[in-house]
């Protein structure tokens, strides 16, 4: 596999927003006949973290998958590091090294901790691979003692801990979270919010996170999106979005 | 848990077992028939056994060969459309492709039997007390071989990132796919692999047989699926278990009823399973929260 490690990429502190990773343009997504997005546009340079945030059915999820090709978007572009993905094969999106923990967590129940592990780090052929399971259970430790215990039987966090180990093990030059603080106690949310941000400035970790959480979102991120209904309302940094009337009032009752 | 499933139908379609069993069916009367159609050959050309016991082997590639390339076409026309249909649509479509192939067969082969010499003959005498047991040594063979094979697959499919790549299509195809597994190619691979293994179980057949026909892989075909059902689909040991079951059962049946029957012993069982004990002896339990 041709391209660089991820994780060796942008420096950390002082940020010079990179070059655009990822571009949607004019994107639409049909479930039949039914229009899920209705052609947006969203940025993501290299070294950000970049939110996207609306309520339960606005389309943030089919924001995710449409970039892996599943659904295909009709119409509009998709450029991953200045090329065109937008047709390309879900499994040959992921080998560009774009990693998603889904919606759903999508852990392989019948597969060992261990062995969804190595699901993750397929498309590198392992290379690296001790190492990267290494710094993943750093990360999750909980992880390690459950090493060899069926992903099915493992609890919610556990298998969100899990589905972003995963992600993590290709060394993605992107990483796409589909709502990680989902069902969890606040300790744990604030704990994987933390490996984020970790990531991001010791690394220059690319992501682009989906939440419904949008005060713990926004206040993470670099730049945030306001998706309603399938289209992008609103965009700026992320402690200016927090800061709108607006989007307090639609995204942010009952605080954190 | 609030975490929405994701949708069954992402799940449903592809069942590692059921695609075994399938290209298993599908292949066993090819195998069957890439192995004499060969075995004839060699018979014509000097009508001796000796020729059969030196060509085995590349018969054996040939009919291995044969019945995969057979097996990796019939998933692309007959399996591969089907996907994302509803869970029936594949079975009913192995069931037409079976038929066909049949026919095919009988088209292209003559509807009468096909024999080969004997490949292996005599016994070994396993003393036991006062007494001794004698076995074939063609049924040791067949036995150790089986083994051995099993083995292998066992290891390929729990071991290997193929085996790795084939439980996970099997668990989440669309997960899969999105850590970069090509399902289609691993997919097509678990045809071939089933198919290959099927073309060995057709030669092994002819071992112990000896005798062929167009039809003969349709029993076999059903009593395999019977042993997986019986052992519990999707569990490897629960096959062999399956397999062991229904092998001593009919011999009991022919020994105290009648051997003109003992095909009636493993459909009963078919029958049995399914309607009172569906997931089988060792069939995975369905507790998982996902
Ligand atoms: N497979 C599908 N078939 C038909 N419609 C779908 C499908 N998946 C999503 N939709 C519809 O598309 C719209 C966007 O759904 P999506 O899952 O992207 O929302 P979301 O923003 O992720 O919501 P949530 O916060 O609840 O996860 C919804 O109206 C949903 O009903
Ligand atoms: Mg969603």
């Amino acid at each position: 596999m041709s391209a660089a490690p991820a994780l060796a990429g942008v420096a950390g502190s002082g940020r010079q927003p990179g070059k655009p990773l990822l571009t949607l343009s004019g994107v639409e997504t049909f479930y039949g006949k039914i229009q899920a997005l209705k052609g947006i546009d969203i940025e993501v340079r290299e070294g950000e973290i970049v939110t996207l945030i609306g309520a339960n059915g606005a389309g943030k999820s089919t924001t995710m998958m449409t970039v892996f090709g599943a659904p295909r978007a009709r119409r509009g572009t998709i450029i991953f590091d200045g090329r065109d993905i937008t047709r390309l094969e879900p499994h040959q999106i992921a080998r560009l090294q774009i990693a998603q923990s889904p919606e759903g967590r999508r852990i392989f129940p019948r597969m060992t901790v261990y062995e969804n592990l190595q699901m993750g780090a397929s498309i590198n052929n392992f290379a690296h691979f001790d190492e990267d399971l290494e710094r993943v259970f750093a990360m999750f430790p909980r992880l390690r003692e459950r090493a060899q215990q069926r992903g099915g039987t493992l609890s919610g966090g556990e298998q969100q801990m899990l589905a972003i180990a995963r992600a993590l093990m290709s060394r993605p030059r992107l990483l796409m979270l589909d709502e990680p603080s989902l069902g969890l106690a606040p300790l744990v949310v604030r704990q994987i919010f933390d490996v984020i941000a970790e990531l991001n400035r010791t690394q220059g970790l690319t992501v682009f996170l989906v939440e419904q959480n949008a005060f713990h979102a926004l206040k993470l991120a670099h730049r945030g999106y306001v998706l309603v209904n399938g289209a992008v309302t609103m965009a700026g940094a992320g402690a200016e979005l927090l800061a709108r009337p607006e989007v307090r009032a639609a995204y942010l009752e009952g605080g954190h | 848990m609030a975490a929405p499933s994701s949708s069954g139908a992402d799940r449903a379609p592809f069942d590692l077992a059921v695609a075994l069993r399938d290209a298993g069916m599908s292949a066993l009367g090819t195998a069957g028939l890439a192995f004499p159609i060969l075995a004839l050959r060699a018979e014509q050309d000097m009508s001796n056994q000796l020729v059969l016991q030196q060509r085995w082997p590349l018969m054996l590639i040939a009919a291995m060969a044969l019945t995969a390339l057979w097996s990796y076409v019939i998933e692309r026309v007959a399996y591969r459309p089907l996907r994302g249909s509803f869970r029936l649509a594949p079975l009913i479509s192995a069931i037409g492709m079976s038929i066909f192939l049949m026919n095919f067969v009988q088209v292209v082969q003559g509807p009468r039997n096909k024999s080969i010499p004997p490949l292996i003959s005599g016994v070994v005498e396993i003393p036991i007390g006062s007494g001794s047991i004698t076995i074939a040594w063609k049924q040791l063979i067949i036995f150790t071989v089986t083994a051995l094979l099993l083995g292998a697959f066992w290891y390929i499919v729990q071991k290997t990132p193929l085996g790795r790549s084939m439980r996970a299509v099997e668990q989440d195809r669309k997960m899969a796919s999105l850590l970069g597994i090509d399902v289609d190619r691993t997919i097509s691979l678990t045809f071939v692999i089933g198919a290959s293994l099927a073309a060995i179980a057709g030669a092994l057949y002819m071992v112990r047989y000896g005798v062929i026909n167009f039809a003969d892989g349709f029993v076999p075909g059903v009593k395999a699926f019977t042993a997986a059902v019986l052992g519990g689909i999707g569990s490897l040991p629960g096959a062999v278990v399956g397999g062991l079951l229904i092998g001593l059962i009919e011999t009991m049946w022919s020994h105290y009823f009648s051997s003109d029957y003992k095909d009636v012993a493993a459909f009963s069982i078919l029958a049995v399973t399914l309607i009172f004990m569906p997931s089988g002896l060792l069939g995975r339990p369905e507790v998982e929260k996902v």
